[in-house]
């Protein structure tokens, strides 16, 4: 009982002097922080914000957590800037699986990051698949085809998935397309639907109903159960927009299986 | 497998499920399955079936339907009256049904959600690796969504039962539940902490399903300066998050991110009585550690084990 409740008595008064005025730390942390998440999770913390390298960091030891099939891990959930790592308690206490996950660490240096996937999505922007690029470029005083062009310009980072299956939170949006979230989400958006909300960019992988201020969409089903791979891309991806006609929207569309 | 039933009527929202979906919620697809895991274990055994196998999820009101073939049914978890061709039958233990037979499962009188296993289990397509039915994302049990009036229910083979089975210590629903919950690193964000929602009665709201239970009480203020939202991330089944309006949210097993500030966490095995309190019943929180909250799963999961070699006698 001792080890076990010290240790983490210790953790939440570390947080707490950490949180005195609610000032968070500034990322990315050196090494992993762990917090209960449940009788069956532990959370563990690798900065505070929405940060590149912080993400990167969760993503490789996600990689590395996941390769390693600890035993009782039931679960990898990578995020923003934490994993979320599922046990069953009966097989693994939680102080051995702290222990485990902070030697797993020492291997960040050695791995290589660089072999990333980039999946490249075609979206055919505004017209009916986009109604809200005018708002986007009213509201940035840009263009609508400046919006294209920012838009398909920079590799987007994946910074978590969910929500919906498979909807990537994708961050490195350019800052003039930053634009907020509609005051009324509306009831359905079409699946493939492309939208903007605040900072982030992100593609509908089903029809929902949605808040995002939608630009364009894309022909590519990124979900689909009965497909090997129902995913089209998930976090260890990076993401590029490709601009596509009305056209090739329709020959890609047609192109597909059933 | 073989055709077992046709939906003669559904009841308001009824889904297959099974244990659940465990192996993409990185990927954003949530566990679902059975929300009470333990009355659907049970219903399981008691018809010789694995734990794993499906069944139907019934919620507020049964479904009514006619059998398509011999088979073992158990029905468990809410009391809802149950009926075959008109003559009353006890729930928790197992009754064998023939082609033709009308099922009548009715409106709970206590609890929420009743469980129906047939033997073989129900049989819906694999997907991801579950039949469990995850309205919201389309996903598995019968195209994803909830039963409808004419549909075919099919269930695997199996063998059908020797002798009957049954249950003897079935559980109570009282309409005043206490749940164990692990306090959170956040709860000081609120005013008065964690002391203040656990000292606290909520009732249960209308807006309350498989995705969360939304609770009414005392607002829970937070702190002056404390974030009213978190960076999204991982969420389990128990999360009970306070969004800014100040009334907790229970979270169950159709999220998988979430971004409002988390108070506690209620512990697994309390939540199957979660998935029985229905809108209008009370919920207090008691506070237990994370060593305490280990060791009531360890006795539950000996427990459930236990029950099982005893429902099982041949195997």
């Amino acid at each position: 009982m001792g080890d076990i409740g010290e240790f983490f008595s210790f953790l939440s008064q570390y947080m707490r002097v950490m949180r005195r005025g609610f000032v968070l730390r500034k990322n990315p942390y050196q090494k992993g922080r762990f917090r209960i998440n449940g009788d069956r999770s532990l959370l563990v913390d690798y900065g505070d914000d929405i940060d590149l390298t912080t993400n990167r960091k969760v993503k490789r030891m996600a990689e590395i957590l996941s390769g390693e099939r600890l035993k009782g891990v039931q679960a990898i959930i990578p995020s923003y800037r934490n994993i979320s790592v599922v046990y069953n308690p009966l097989e693994i206490s939680v102080l051995e699986l702290r222990d485990q996950i902070l030697l797993l660490e020492d291997r960040f240096d050695q791995t290589d990051a660089s072999v990333r996937r980039v999946v490249e999505i075609p979206v055919c922007y505004g017209k009916e698949f986009g109604p809200d690029i005018d708002f986007v470029a009213d509201y940035n005083h840009i263009r609508p085809d400046d919006v294209i062009l920012l838009h398909t310009a920079p590799l987007y980072n994946v910074f978590a998935v969910g929500f919906t299956p498979g909807f990537c939170y994708l961050g490195g949006l350019h800052k003039r397309l930053h634009t907020p979230r509609l005051d009324n989400p509306r009831l359905s958006v079409p699946a493939g639907s492309v939208g903007i909300a605040e900072n982030q960019t992100g593609v509908y992988p089903l029809e929902t109903p949605g808040g995002w201020r939608l630009i364009g969409r894309t022909p590519l089903t990124l979900f689909n159960p009965d497909r090997p791979d129902p995913f089209l891309c998930g976090i260890a991806d990076s993401i590029k927009f490709v601009a596509i006609s009305v056209e090739e929207f329709d020959q890609i569309r047609q192109s597909k299986a059933p | 497998m073989m055709d077992a039933f046709l939906v003669v009527s559904p009841g308001p929202y009824t889904t297959v499920q099974d244990r659940g979906r465990f192996d993409y919620q990185h990927m954003g697809i949530p566990v679902s399955g059975a929300l009470d895991s333990f009355a659907f274990r049970i219903a399981n055994l008691l018809v010789g079936n694995c734990t794993g196998c499906a069944a139907l999820e019934m919620t507020f009101t049964g479904a009514r339907l006619e059998a398509l073939c011999e088979a073992d049914i158990a029905v468990t978890g809410a009391e809802m009256t149950l009926k075959v061709n008109g003559k009353p039958e006890a729930c928790w233990k197992s009754i064998r049904i023939h082609r033709g037979d009308i099922i009548r499962i009715g409106t709970a009188r206590s609890g929420c959600r009743a469980y129906l296993a047939v033997t073989g289990g129900i049989d819906v397509p694999m997907v991801m690796g579950s039949r469990s039915t995850y309205v919201a994302g389309r996903l598995g049990g019968l195209e994803g969504r909830i039963l409808n009036e004419r549909d075919i229910i099919k269930r695997g083979s199996g063998a059908l039962l020797s002798s009957p089975r049954s249950f003897p210590s079935i559980p109570l629903y009282p309409p005043e539940i206490w749940l164990r919950a692990i306090p959170d690193d956040h709860a000081d964000y609120f005013v008065g902490g964690a002391e203040g929602f656990f000292g606290s009665a909520f009732t249960v709201g209308v807006q309350s399903d498989r995705m969360g239970y939304r609770l009414q009480g005392p607002e829970l203020f937070r702190e002056e300066g404390a974030p009213k939202s978190m960076i999204s991330e991982p969420v389990m089944p128990g999360a009970v998050q306070v969004p800014p309006n100040g009334q907790a949210v229970i979270l169950l097993c159709e999220q998988t991110l979430g971004g409002y500030t988390k108070i506690a966490s209620v512990i697994s095995p309390d939540l199957d009585r979660v998935a029985q309190a229905k809108p209008g019943d009370v919920v207090h929180f008691a506070p237990v550690t994370l060593n305490e909250a280990h060791a009531i799963y360890r006795d539950h999961t000996r427990y459930i084990a236990k029950l099982a070699t005893l429902l099982s006698p041949s195997k």
